[in-house]
């Protein structure tokens, strides 16, 4: 490939929806071999861009160009053809089947009459894409016993296996933790030198600057510009993305440290946690950092009754307690917004309004009826003070966005007025804005006296959003730093096994 | 030291779960009755069993599918019907009859599959409506009355031995292994595996999901008509209430021997186990002159208590 002929062109691509311009007149470029990160909120028209390119969509106009020839995609199988591969941000590898059987599905070697399936070639040859890849991976293995990072190497082992030599990503780090993440970028580094292209869509800015060459940032469909990764900054392409000043990325926390809220001693679950002991303050969001396997969620469970304590006290404004289910959390003032949003925090298929006054029917039930006006005040009233965009209340949760979802389940919860509010993972896979205002939302419920425990595996989040921060390593507290105090390096050593290190 | 030598029995227990249940209750009856462990009583128990456990691997396509298939009773007792119906009234001879039987319940099994795939009607409902309509088709065909008069070569099929062997045991022999080769070692059984363990992917993959879907319908629909045939060849005429309520023990043997619900996860192995569970159970009970309304109840306890091993063992993991 010449060096100024760019390897794929997507050029004037746009894409109508019904009452909606997704694309309009997009040009994306990528050159052979690059990284090229893919940035905008969501809505802006990554996905809808990338499902053109892969064939999931096809363009109303435009036209696009691989290797200098004009390339016809209008099914899955074509762009594959082409050596178009992506993954998906949820991982599309089938659970029960082994790492082979997922890599070669549909392609299986072996006769074609009979239909009879040669495994032992079909496990050769996936062992092979595993180890080029450095994977501890065995292609025997069922992937429902691999870490999400390894099924995310398993997808680019796939993607590889394809013959692809342009592989789009979309947000292949959401789930991952900052060592894995920095094992996949790796991986992205050494595909680039073998010569494969990647996009790589995330929303997390500091590691587009950190794996990409190029980002190119869309909002609302349009393109807004290109930038190679060296001559810009985070704030420019923030500026770019949301299209107006965010501000502060991180508003500083105005609450006042009060007292303590919630204090736990020594708490075990028998399992991920071992002996952890926590004090949480009204007024200050606490942030637990940690590697994914670290307890984390094990804390934010224990403590909220999900998971039963096996040793340990747990003391609510100084009053020992005991806390054996979610339900006598709730009681006690205590909220928890889980880790997974579809799984364990949303009721996808109800509304809006039934899904923010769910924990709070008593207020709006009268003989056991839910009186409506009463639930549609109440909801209307948070979807109005969170801010939440949605057309009615009679919308169906699936249809939000992942940060109005979140503020829904946010909202829920602060109908019954918490004084301990517990976060696990609060912006996974948000996009930058909703992003600040659920970190401006923690900041003021923070002001008005709730203890915020949030748990996250973003650094930069973690830095930027807690007063204290306690990091966690194998189910133990590996060392508790005041906002200041930290650095990044500081954390990542607690969290990764470096000395212990005890600030205050 | 003696958590990893409990940790190792329940791994033990966790591989060989059913098959460990099954051992168990062939003790049991082993002890209580000098009866049970006579070639004589086990080849009877397979003979009970080879029906049950024959359409149990055609339900376990379509459970791997995460399908089901409730009409599997009715499609037994008219295809049963048609071939008796076949054979004695219309003058085709006994494989005339037959082939009609095996042709009917593949045609109702394509319908079945028709109706999910092209209609989007769960796999539940769908052949819960066949169910209904397949037991009426063999009332009007039938009039309510039994269809008598097969000869001999047709009671040879349910009756018969062949060294030494009942004829539906070594068809259920022969059914079972090819149930087996084709689910581990050939496309279409991957293709069923990843069909229930995620269509979306399977689709995604080059392969019609639909496709996969429509032939384990068309499989569950052959493998009830064989069974059907069977019973009419054993019971000498084809009853038109016959295998009434044999749905549930045709999903009931997949779901002991591990067969997921949800689709994806599970062996022909674990269906020929938890087929033989009943059987034994069934048999064993008899032989204990246990009185046959606690035997339902002994039944569906032992079931649970199957099932929650299951769990349990899987759990520890």
């Amino acid at each position: 490939m010449s060096d100024n002929g760019a390897f794929l062109q997507m050029k004037n691509i746009s894409k109508a929806f019904p009452g909606v311009q997704a694309l309009e007149r997009v040009t994306f470029e990528v050159d052979c071999p690059e990284i090229h990160a893919l940035v905008g909120e969501n809505g802006a028209g990554k996905t809808t861009l990338m499902k053109i390119l892969t064939g999931a969509l096809h363009q109303d106009e435009g036209e696009i160009v691989l290797q200098g020839a004009r390339a016809a995609i209008h099914a899955p199988s074509d762009a594959q053809a082409l050596g178009i591969s992506m993954i998906h941000q949820e991982l599309s590898l089938i659970p029960y089947l082994t790492v082979g059987q997922n890599i070669y599905l549909g392609r299986e070697p072996g006769s074609r009459i009979l239909g009879m399936i040669d495994w032992t070639a079909l496990y050769d040859r996936a062992q092979q894409w595993l180890d080029r890849l450095s994977l501890d991976v065995e292609a025997r293995a069922e992937v429902q016993d691999l870490s999400i990072a390894q099924q995310q190497m398993v997808e680019v082992a796939k993607a590889l296996s394809l013959d692809a030599d342009l592989i789009v990503m979309d947000e292949p780090t959401s789930a991952l933790t900052e060592r894995e993440t920095h094992v996949l970028f790796d991986v992205m580094h050494s595909l680039r030198e073998e010569g494969v292209s990647l996009i790589f869509i995330s929303h997390r800015l500091g590691e587009v600057f950190e794996v990409a060459d190029r980002v190119t940032v869309l909002r609302d469909g349009q393109l807004i510009g290109t930038r190679p990764v060296a001559e810009t900054d985070e704030d420019e392409i923030v500026r770019m993305m949301v299209g107006r000043e965010l501000g502060e990325m991180y508003p500083q926390a105005k609450g006042e440290r009060q007292d303590v809220v919630v204090e736990a001693i020594n708490l075990s679950d028998g399992d991920e946690l071992h002996g952890v002991d926590l004090t949480l303050h009204r007024g200050e969001i606490l942030g637990v950092a940690g590697l994914v396997g670290a307890g984390r969620t094990a804390l934010a469970e224990t403590l909220f009754g999900v998971r039963r304590a096996v040793t340990g006290e747990v003391r609510l404004n100084g009053e020992r307690v005991k806390i054996s289910s979610p339900g006598e959390a709730i009681k006690r003032g205590m909220a928890l917004v889980p880790e997974d949003r579809k799984q364990q925090g949303l009721f996808m298929n109800m509304t809006v309004r039934e899904n923010i006054v769910i924990s709070a029917l008593d207020m709006v039930t009268r003989w056991g009826f839910v009186n409506a006006s009463r639930a549609r005040e109440l909801a209307g009233r948070f979807v109005e003070r969170l801010d939440i965009r949605t057309p009615s209340l009679r919308q169906r949760a699936r249809n939000l966005s992942g940060g109005n979802q979140q503020k829904m389940i946010i909202a829920r919860w602060l109908t019954l007025k918490p004084e301990v509010l517990i976060l696990d993972e609060p912006t996974r896979g948000i996009d930058v804005g909703a992003k600040a205002e659920i970190h401006a939302l923690m900041n003021q419920l923070a002001q008005d006296g709730v203890g915020v425990l949030m748990v996250s595996s973003e650094l930069p989040e973690i830095m930027g959003v807690s007063d204290r921060i306690l990091v966690m390593r194998e189910g133990r507290v590996a060392g508790t730093f005041m906002r200041d105090e930290a650095t990044q390096d500081d954390i990542m050593r607690a969290a990764t096994g470096g000395k212990a290190n005890h600030g205050r | 030291m003696g958590d990893s030598f409990i940790d190792q029995v329940v791994e033990i227990l966790r591989q060989f779960s059913v098959f460990v249940i099954l051992l168990g209750i062939v003790l049991v009856f082993a002890l209580g009755s000098s009866d049970f462990l006579t070639t004589s009583n086990l080849l009877n128990v397979a003979l009970q069993t080879s029906m049950i456990a024959i359409i149990a691997i055609g339900m376990t396509f379509t459970i791997l599918t995460a399908g089901i298939d409730l009409s599997v009773g009715s499609v037994m007792a008219l295809s049963g019907a048609v071939a008796a119906g076949m054979a004695v009234r219309q003058g085709w001879g006994t494989y005339g009859g037959i082939a009609a039987a095996l042709v009917t319940g593949v045609m109702i099994g394509a319908v079945n599959g028709l109706l999910v795939i092209k209609g989007g009607i769960p796999p539940f409902v769908a052949t819960l409506a066949m169910m209904t309509i397949g037991r009426g088709l063999t009332l009007v065909y039938t009039q309510g009355r039994p269809v008598a008069g097969i000869d001999k070569r047709f009671i040879f099929w349910g009756t018969g031995r062949v060294i030494g062997l009942p004829v539906p045991v070594i068809l259920l022999a022969v059914i079972a292994v090819v149930a087996y080769v084709v689910l581990r070692h050939t496309r279409f059984g991957l293709y069923v595996y990843a069909t229930g363990g995620n269509e979306e992917t399977t689709r995604l993959a080059g392969i019609p999901p639909d496709r996969i879907k429509l032939a384990v319908y068309v499989i569950s629909g052959f493998t009830a008509a064989l069974g059907g045939v069977l019973l009419t060849a054993r019971l000498w005429s084809a009853q038109p209430n016959a295998a009434t309520g044999w749905e549930l023990d045709a999903i009931a043997a997949p779901v002991l021997g591990g067969v997921s619900l949800f689709g994806g996860v599970g062996s022909i192995g674990g269906t020929l186990v938890g087929a033989f569970i009943i059987g034994v159970l069934s048999n064993g009970l008899n032989l204990l002159g246990i009185q046959s309304y606690y035997q339902q109840v002994i039944k569906g306890v032992v079931f649970i208590l199957a099932v929650m091993l299951d769990l349990f063992t899987k759990q520890r993991r």
